[in-house]
């Protein structure tokens, strides 16, 4: 058994080797496919931060009347975090409310001049209420309307974005949906290319498949080596994509000049550091990808060739 | 040994390739089995190696029931019989050494015996100054004297020739006829597909005439006659 098994092994490397240009063809076409792939991994990563970094930014806000006693206001701010919907809400006193406005307007004298001249605290005290997607603001808001609530709010203010925040939360969960119909047809193409060109490999070697069968050779025997020419391949173009998307990565700045960098388009985001920082986990992907192709490819195409 | 009992082979729709054929093999003999293209030859020898299973009867070779072997049987089972091809179906990526080296690899032999055997073939063959050469580096003469070494290294108790000297001029014809008797003296079964004339002649052996998938004829000390 260990025999055979080291010289499958052997044979897949030497095959390799002596087959030079076709094993070069497999792994520029391998490796081509494979950037796709790591291109549409690391598109979903950029869209996920763009789609969640806009989903941040929507909230809605409940003001209260200045009649409306702190205690109800707490405690409907604890009945609304226990919604399902509801991921945060933050309370604002009206005091509150002043102080980030005073702090805001700091350089603007005019301004804190005229509210001292007003004397009496004119803000709301108010709930920010966010919820884990978009499209559950309506039953939030339908829950504000109950009537044991309606006596202390001043005004909601969802109607207002209401057109904003639909139009919003339906372009997110489209781009949700065409980035994953994209993910899964792109890697169908490239894994369909990869399947093509191992396939034509193996088509240019279906005579020798046949003498191997008829000199006493177990399918095992015959079909081992392939599966490990698919393996190296499928390592070599893992690699090669990834130092590719290193070095595409390190001209990103050059192209588009020091000023336009990728955090310019997405605040709190750096395509660069992400990256860098998840270079093993994009390679150990293309990896599993590739040499999962190649070799069931591999196992597949010779099956046909096993038959007599 | 070899054994053929009223076997048919019909491929789809066309006239049957071989019809009721029924002949016996001894160990040790030496049969031409002879007639024109298309008279079954090919056939008879497919089913023998079990590339093709019969229509109807039974083709038996020692203990095998050949048209009963699944495909996990027919690799042990073939390297009981050694193949010679007109087109000698070397591996065009391995040189001379390998080529006859794969035969023992893929049947598990061990590196030391492979390492003993193979030389002492090739040299039985005349070939021990090309174990580096790629076939496409050898004459036709030389290619099918690697592919009889490849048949013959497992020590297989039949070699079958399918034709072995259609490609090669006369000269290498006899070079090749004679070594099949050298390795038919020593005990191995051959069986010589063939529609050389001259060969079956000079060769005085058993003749099996095939004509249109039937047996004509079937002598010992046989002459090449048709019709």
């Amino acid at each position: 058994m260990f025999t055979i098994l080291s010289r499958i092994i052997h044979y897949g490397f030497k095959n390799f080797w002596r087959n030079g240009l076709l094993s070069t063809a497999m792994i520029a076409i391998m490796t081509l496919s494979l950037m796709v792939f790591s291109g549409l991994i690391l598109a979903n990563v950029a869209t996920d931060k763009a789609v969640s970094f806009l989903k941040d930014k929507i909230d809605i806000s409940v003001y209260f009347k200045n009649t409306a006693p702190e205690d109800n206001i707490l405690s409907i701010q604890t009945a609304l975090e226990g919604l399902p919907e509801v991921k945060s809400v933050e309370y604002i006193s009206s005091d509150k409310a002043l102080e980030i406005f005073k702090a805001e307007h700091a350089n603007d004298p005019a301004i804190i001049q005229s509210l001292d001249q007003l004397g009496a605290n004119p803000f709301q005290g108010s709930l920010n209420i966010k919820a884990y997607s978009p499209d559950q603001y309506e039953k939030i808001d339908q829950y504000l309307k109950a009537d044991a609530l309606v006596q202390y709010i001043e005004k909601v203010n969802f109607a207002q974005s209401q057109t904003a925040i639909e139009k919003l939360s339906s372009l997110i969960s489209g781009v949700n949906r065409a980035g994953l119909l994209l993910t899964i047809i792109l890697t169908l193409i490239a894994g369909l290319v990869v399947y093509n060109t191992v396939r034509l490999a193996i088509y240019s070697n279906r005579d020798e498949i046949g003498v191997m069968r008829l000199v006493g050779a177990s399918n095992v025997f015959v079909r081992g080596p392939y599966l490990i020419e698919g393996l190296i391949a499928g390592f070599f173009s893992a690699v090669i994509s990834t130092v590719a998307m290193l070095v595409l990565v390190g001209l990103v700045p050059w192209i588009f000049s020091q000023s336009a960098s990728s955090e310019v388009a997405l605040p709190g985001f750096s395509f660069n550091g992400y990256i860098y920082a998840n270079i093993f986990k994009l390679f150990l992907y293309q990896l599993v990808f590739g040499v999962g192709v190649a070799m069931v490819s591999s196992f597949i195409a010779v099956r046909k060739y096993l038959r007599s | 040994m070899i054994v053929f009992q009223s076997v048919s082979k019909l491929y789809n729709g066309s006239a049957p390739a071989l019809e009721d054929i029924t002949f016996k093999v001894d160990p040790g003999e030496f049969v031409c089995l002879v007639g024109k293209s298309g008279s079954g030859k090919t056939t008879i020898i497919k089913l023998l190696t079990g590339e093709e299973k019969p229509s109807k009867g039974r083709v038996f070779f020692g203990q095998y029931e050949v048209n009963k072997l699944g495909s996990k049987e027919l690799p042990p089972f073939r390297r009981h019989v050694g193949v010679v091809f007109q087109d000698f179906k070397l591996l065009p990526m391995k040189n001379t050494y390998e080529n006859v080296a794969f035969a023992l690899e893929a049947a598990g032999r061990s590196q030391e015996e492979i390492k003993e055997l193979v030389p002492q073939v090739l040299d039985m063959v005349g070939l021990s100054d090309k174990l580096a050469n790629f076939p496409h580096e050898l004459s036709g003469g030389e290619k099918q004297r690697v592919a009889i070494a490849r048949a013959m290294v497992h020590r297989p108790e039949v070699i079958i020739a399918d034709e072995p000297t259609g490609n090669l001029d006369p000269f290498n014809t006899w070079e090749i006829i004679n070594l099949l008797q050298k390795i038919n003296q020593l005990g191995t079964t051959l069986i010589l597909a063939t529609h050389d004339k001259e060969i079956v002649n000079n060769l005085d052996r058993r003749v099996v005439t095939l004509d249109r998938g039937r047996i004509i004829r079937d002598e010992e000390r046989g002459k090449y006659i048709l019709v």
